[in-house]
């Protein structure tokens, strides 16, 4: 038996004590996880945009936002409502369907993604047997939002911003999957709770980015170039393409992909944390500090207590990373697109089937340590 | 009826009609980046019926090879060459469009006979594997599925060379398809660097 919170049972049993059947219970339970997912992932986003706004002018020496709330807090919120309350524009020679529908789609496989992100053995939305895979694959349609109002917007920035981006992700997507095979190879499972709990065996010491280094950086690397952050993001260039794809763009759709491109931040950083940082476990085993302390695992206000540290450890792990990010951003400047090409072409490529190649050989040589 | 089945029966009918009309439309559409966009709404849909069909790998991978490499390359295309030109009218197009149906007809006939006399039904409900089916898919495709699985790779590599060649007539000292000599400045032309031709 799995030890953890599995809060689904309890509500479940809950309703199932006002006399409701398991179905109905199982529908009223069915939207909560989903929402709940959603309001972390804008709230992340919320806090990702004050993070950006005050690291990037610590880097440059300014103060940055300050007056709305303290520190500013309160500025991400302004922003958004005044995103929400400018005025709608489609541009008159622009295709209104494909302009409408391109972020739309750049947003939702985005979302969609978080169904597997898991924040403790049960606090995920679904523990699907294609864990990682579907990310994997969801993250491929975002292309097609991004060609789509690229051609859109008949705008010769534009197409050009969206092409790029859609090379970008093309080339960069291969080296993103073979480095998460080479972790799938350890884990023999695609689910992301499998993953996190075959690293959770002693704690700091058996976390993947040990005995996964070079996957570890390809990943990342690969990752900031999903997200079109700097050093990669060129498919929204200012001083080469005005905004790129999104240079038409205003109001609620320029915000759809303002949204989009920080909950995917937050999600790379996310499932980075999951794959080489080992998810929700404690630097040191949550178990042995229980049996340390003579405490019984299994009593609830233990299991209240370990899931909570869970959390704060995957969101601890993934706002770590966000802030590498975001001082990658501010720090280094643009790669050239031939640059770009090269280096996920011949270079990232190569690297990541080496490492698949070798992860596979170890895994043959040492099965105790590369998982049997 | 279970709220599971009823589920099942309208997503079921949800994704046929998008299937139906969206490959309708991907052929009958005058605008061929209409067509290619929802050409990928058609891929989409089709993982939607995988889902239902309890074959989520098979799902995510066309999700992955149809949607994410497939279509993205079409669109690509498109948008590279994206010239706007009148169609010349051809002359024969009655005939043509005779033909075509009847080849169309043919092929859908054929089909219709196939899902007659298959027989569909499994023996046992157990025999759905789910969530297993990602290990199986593994164990056939390096058991009994392996020569096709390789050839397959074999085929795809013989795609790729092709394609180059295609693409870089310019490095070659012959023109593949006439023979003749290929002009060598464009070899030269190539092999220098964009900027140090406008000082």
């Amino acid at each position: 038996m799995e030890y953890g919170l599995d809060l689904e049972y309890s509500f479940n049993e809950f309703l199932k004590g006002f006399g409701l059947s398991s179905e109905i219970a199982h529908i009223i339970w069915l939207p909560l996880p989903m929402l709940l997912v959603l309001v972390a992932a804008v709230v992340g986003v919320l806090v990702t945009v004050w993070l950006e706004r005050k690291i990037s002018a610590a880097a440059q020496q300014r103060i940055g936002p300050e007056y709305a709330g303290a520190l500013g807090v309160l500025q991400p919120i302004a922003d958004g409502l005044k995103l929400l309350v400018k005025e709608d524009i489609i541009p008159a020679k622009a295709d209104g369907i494909l302009f409408t529908a391109g972020p739309i789609l750049v947003l939702v496989p985005v979302i969609l993604s978080w169904l597997i992100v898991p924040f403790g053995q049960n606090l995920l939305i679904s523990n699907v047997g294609i864990g990682i895979f579907l990310w994997i694959s969801l993250s491929s349609i975002q292309p097609i939002g991004l060609l789509m109002s690229g051609y859109a917007s008949n705008n010769k920035y534009s197409l050009l911003g969206g092409l790029r981006a859609a090379a970008q992700s093309i080339s960069y997507e291969i080296p993103l999957a073979l480095s998460v095979l080479a972790i799938v190879l350890m884990t023999n499972s695609l689910s992301t709770v499998d993953i996190v709990n075959q690293q959770s065996g002693a704690g700091i010491l058996s976390w993947n980015i040990w005995r996964q280094p070079v996957g570890f950086i390809v990943f990342w690397i690969c990752a900031l170039a999903e997200c079109e952050r700097l050093p990669f993001d060129l498919p929204e260039a200012e001083e080469e393409l005005v905004a790129g794809y999104q240079t038409e763009y205003a109001g609620m759709k320029f915000a759809l992909f303002y949204l989009g491109s920080y909950i995917n931040l937050i999600l790379s950083a996310l499932l980075v944390s999951i794959l080489y940082l080992g998810g929700w476990g404690f630097p040191i085993p949550v178990e042995l500090i229980a049996k340390f302390l003579n405490l019984p695992i299994n009593a609830p206000f233990i299991q209240v207590f370990t899931a909570s540290i869970g959390i704060i450890m995957t969101v601890l792990k993934a706002y770590l990373l966000v802030f590498i990010a975001i001082l990658l951003r501010w720090t280094t400047p643009r790669v050239r697109i031939d640059q770009l090409l090269d280096l996920g072409w011949k270079f990232l490529l190569p690297i990541s089937l080496a490492n698949l190649l070798i992860t596979a050989g170890l895994k043959l040589a040492f099965p105790q340590f590369f998982g049997g | 009826m279970s709220i599971a089945i009823t589920t099942q029966i309208i997503c079921f009918s949800i994704l046929s009609l998008v299937i139906l009309v969206g490959a309708i439309g991907v052929v009958l559409l005058e605008s061929i980046v209409y067509s290619a966009f929802l050409l990928g709404g058609v891929f989409m849909s089709v993982a939607g019926l995988y889902l239902l069909l309890n074959a989520s790998f098979v799902a995510a991978a066309q999700v992955l090879v149809y949607v994410g490499a497939v279509n993205v390359l079409i669109i690509f295309a498109i948008m590279l060459v994206n010239k706007k030109e009148d169609l010349k009218p051809i002359s024969d197009i009655k005939s043509r469009r005779i033909i075509s149906t009847s080849i169309c007809l043919t092929l859908l006939s054929l089909l219709i006979r196939v899902d007659l006399t298959n027989v569909w039904s499994l023996s046992s409900p157990q025999n759905s594997i789910g969530e297993e089916s990602t290990i199986r898919i593994g164990e056939h495709l390096f058991s009994d599925y392996l020569l096709p699985f390789e050839v397959a790779s074999v085929l795809l590599l013989m795609a790729m060379i092709g394609a180059i060649v295609l693409a870089r007539r310019d490095v070659m000292s012959k023109d593949i398809s006439t023979g003749l000599p290929v002009d060598q400045e464009l070899i030269e032309k190539s092999s220098e660097p964009l900027l140090t031709n406008k000082n």
